[in-house]
């Protein structure tokens, strides 16, 4: 018989510049030859003290620090702390607030998904869906920047209503998006989604079962590719979602298994579909009024503490606003979806072959400033 | 037969001098390091792709510094970032140059009064040529300092 | 509230499990907008593995787990118009969520910053992993049996302190670097 081989372990640093970790994140990867033996992320590089700047602002002034934590998918940021602040201070919004957030929040979650899924056809190899996506995505920051005047960090969503009144052009424009942008998920699909080679790069590469998936507090996207239906606009329903019908896709291992890269990857796809028939169904029924009529001069929340959660692009986040009746909070604790997404990446890339980080990585869909804060 | 066999057959000399030469080879090919921060960075991705086209310039990320003429502080950099921006510059081969993109490099931006783990400010670490403000500055403004940028280097004087 | 229900039937539960006397150190606490479980740090242990074992309960996912400054140390004045802050508490907030279930419960445990010892629920949960580590590298809270407590978000080499304890002083300079603006 011939003797095992065993070569000498060998440590990789991947980061914190590299093309491929969507920001700064440092891994520090174990090899045996090829074959990975452990990653270990090392984050903080984009540590900017978010919550310790909620401890000294007011809350109308923290929406703009929550814009830059999440900063692919900043209006759904607002969205979830406008609530937030909103429930404990106990702020109705009018219908018309409630209608546009939805939409808006729909839009970004194609924006964000858009980035997720170019970006991660440029990290195994395949250049035109980024473009493409990147293409489709400005359109969508077009139209946000026709409400609230910015491309990417909006502060348009305030505690207890809209800081402007909606564009007379919004509606319009956003249908012909609408109408522009379905064909072009057929393309993509044509492009990528079927590609032999990006299936045989990512069907049954990084396997999630749901049972770890739990375990791993994974929520979002990568939870249902695993095959398990929990949406929290579903199951925790917020805001006006239990109006719309829209389903809830999971992942189903039609290329390899369930829960692998490429599950992860069409999961965000038919979200996009999911998010567009939302929009559809919101954008004819906008009521009438004042979008700034509920917003107040000074926003008090009496003393408590508040756990609130929405379904982000990338899963559940939530605020944990501590209050103490002052007019700033005593303490704001963000749950960030990506930071805790970013626990598997050891688990999944184990055992698999050093290329295949950036696969897995890219399928988990991190964003850094919201892992960092 | 080749392009510049025709170039020469055709009499199109241009006589200029060796500076102007050489910042014109410079400053239309600013090859940048592939690298991003935080919230600009994804504002200078925009810029790169369709819409805005950063390779109209001669701007193509590279993965490494060694390949790269420009590097563009996208974004915030944090205490524990800062070494490694450094090294980051060290490593570009001379001439290089610097572009600050944002509030938070230039100066450290909403992060400046309780920020414990922000930078004040890139140019504490490494010198800046260009600062650009806006948070995020939109692709436009990226692009007008990328102009100026060319401009300082059209203006530069290495022979003599 | 179906809530308070719910929760005394989990209490009831630990009665059952730990006898009268252990457990009635385990308190409802009815804040404003929700209702949690104070536990003495050292029962801590014992009450995550009853809830995460229990199939009846079956809390299978932890949503959160966030440091606090309680901020109640005591302020005296020096002579030169200094102040020196003596005891103070720190806590940790559990949000635990159960999905076949479709159960919540919030546990908070409060422990001096003397001796800020908590015992890790990562063996329980994996997601408590990094979040340990970042309530340690921010209060300074030590979860006894975590399998590696070193600082994530702060450089490794930061000796200035857990930067969001209410006490906290920002250093003037960080390796030759000028911190404040
Ligand atoms: S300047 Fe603004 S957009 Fe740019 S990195 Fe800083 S916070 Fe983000």
């Amino acid at each position: 018989m011939i003797k095992e081989f065993v070569s000498e372990e060998m440590v990789i640093n991947m980061g914190p510049q590299h093309p491929s970790t969507h920001g700064v994140l440092r891994l520090e990867v174990k090899l045996d030859g090829e074959i990975v033996k452990e990653v270990i992320p090392h984050i903080g590089y984009l540590h900017r003290c978010f919550e310790k700047h909620t401890e000294a602002l007011t809350y109308p002034q923290i929406v703009p620090y929550v814009d830059r934590m999440d900063y692919l998918a900043a209006m759904y940021n607002e969205f979830g702390f406008a609530l937030a602040v909103e429930r404990m201070a106990g702020i109705e919004v009018p219908p018309r607030v409630e209608y546009m957030r939805v939409i808006l929040g729909e839009l970004q979650r194609i924006a964000s998904h858009l980035v997720a899924v170019g970006t991660y056809g440029l990290d195994v190899g395949a250049f035109t869906p980024f473009l493409f996506c990147f293409r489709d995505r400005e359109k969508i920051l077009s139209l946000f920047e026709l409400v609230s005047g910015a491309r990417l960090l909006y502060n348009y969503i305030w505690p207890g209503g809209l800081s402007k009144e909606i564009h007379p052009d919004f509606v319009r424009l956003t249908k012909e998006f609408l109408v522009y942008f379905k064909p072009k998920l057929t393309e993509l699909n044509r492009l990528l989604t079927g590609n032999k080679i990006f299936i045989d790069r990512t069907a049954n590469l990084g396997v999630l079962d749901i049972e770890k998936a739990i375990n791993y507090g994974v929520t979002g996207p990568n939870l249902r590719a695993s095959g398990y239906k929990w949406d929290l606009r579903r199951d925790d329903p917020y805001s006006i979602y239990d109006k719309f019908d829209f389903e809830i896709p999971v992942g189903d291992g039609a290329m390899g298994t369930t829960g692998d890269c490429w599950d992860r990857y069409y999961i965000r796809v038919r979200e996009m579909e999911e998010s567009i028939k939302i929009i559809e169904q919101a954008i004819d029924n906008i009521p009438d009024g004042d979008v700034k009529s509920a917003i107040p001069k000074r926003i008090k929340v009496p003393a408590g503490q508040l756990y609130t959660r929405v379904e982000n692009p990338r899963g559940e986040l939530g605020y944990f606003i501590i209050s103490k009746g002052a007019n700033n909070p005593f303490r704001v604790k963000v749950r960030p979806p990506s930071f805790i997404h970013l626990m598997l990446l050891d688990e999944l890339c184990r055992g698999n072959l050093v290329a295949d980080i950036v696969a897995i990585l890219g399928s988990i869909d991190i964003v850094l400033g919201e892992v960092d804060r | 037969m080749g392009y510049l066999d025709k170039e020469f057959t055709d009499s199109n000399i241009i006589v200029t001098n060796l500076d102007a030469l050489l910042n014109w080879a410079r400053l239309s090919s600013l090859w940048q390091v592939g690298f991003g921060l935080a919230c600009c960075a994804i504002e200078m991705m925009a810029t790169s792709a369709s819409h805005y086209d950063f390779d109209r310039f001669g701007v193509i990320p590279r993965p490494s510094p060694r390949q790269s003429d420009i590097i563009i502080i996208s974004g915030t950099v944090t205490l524990k970032m800062a070494s490694r921006v450094k090294r980051l510059y060290e490593q570009i081969p001379d001439p290089k140059y610097v572009i600050s993109m944002g509030s938070c490099a230039n100066c450290g931006g909403p992060y400046w009064d309780h920020g414990y783990h922000v930078l004040k400010g890139v140019d504490r670490v490494i010198p800046v040529d260009v600062y650009i403000p806006g948070c995020p500055p939109r692709p436009e403004a990226l692009l007008e300092g990328l102009l100026k940028l060319q401009e300082k280097i059209r203006n530069e004087s290495r022979v003599g | 509230m179906a809530d308070t229900e719910f929760i005394k039937s989990v209490t009831d539960r630990f009665t059952l499990l730990l006898g009268e006397e252990k457990a009635s150190q385990i308190v409802i606490t009815e804040s404003p907008f929700e209702t949690f479980l104070t536990v003495p740090a050292e029962l801590i242990s014992v009450v995550m593995t009853e809830l995460y074992d229990n199939p009846a309960l079956g809390f299978d996912s932890l949503v959160l787990l966030t440091g606090n400054d309680e901020d109640d140390a005591v302020k005296t004045k020096n002579d030169d118009g200094s102040e020196t802050l003596t005891g103070g508490n720190l806590s940790v907030v559990y949000h635990l969520e159960s999905l076949p279930n479709r159960k919540k419960i919030i546990i908070k445990t409060i422990v001096p910053k003397a001796n800020p010892e908590v015992p890790s629920v990562t063996p329980l949960w994996v997601s408590a992993d990094w979040q340990e580590r970042e309530a340690y590298d921010m209060y300074g809270i030590i979860f006894t049996g975590h399998p590696n407590l070193i600082r994530i978000l702060m450089p490794y080499d930061w000796e200035f302190g857990f930067p969001l304890r209410k006490d906290y002083q920002n250093p003037e300079f960080y390796q030759g670097i000028k911190v404040p603006y």
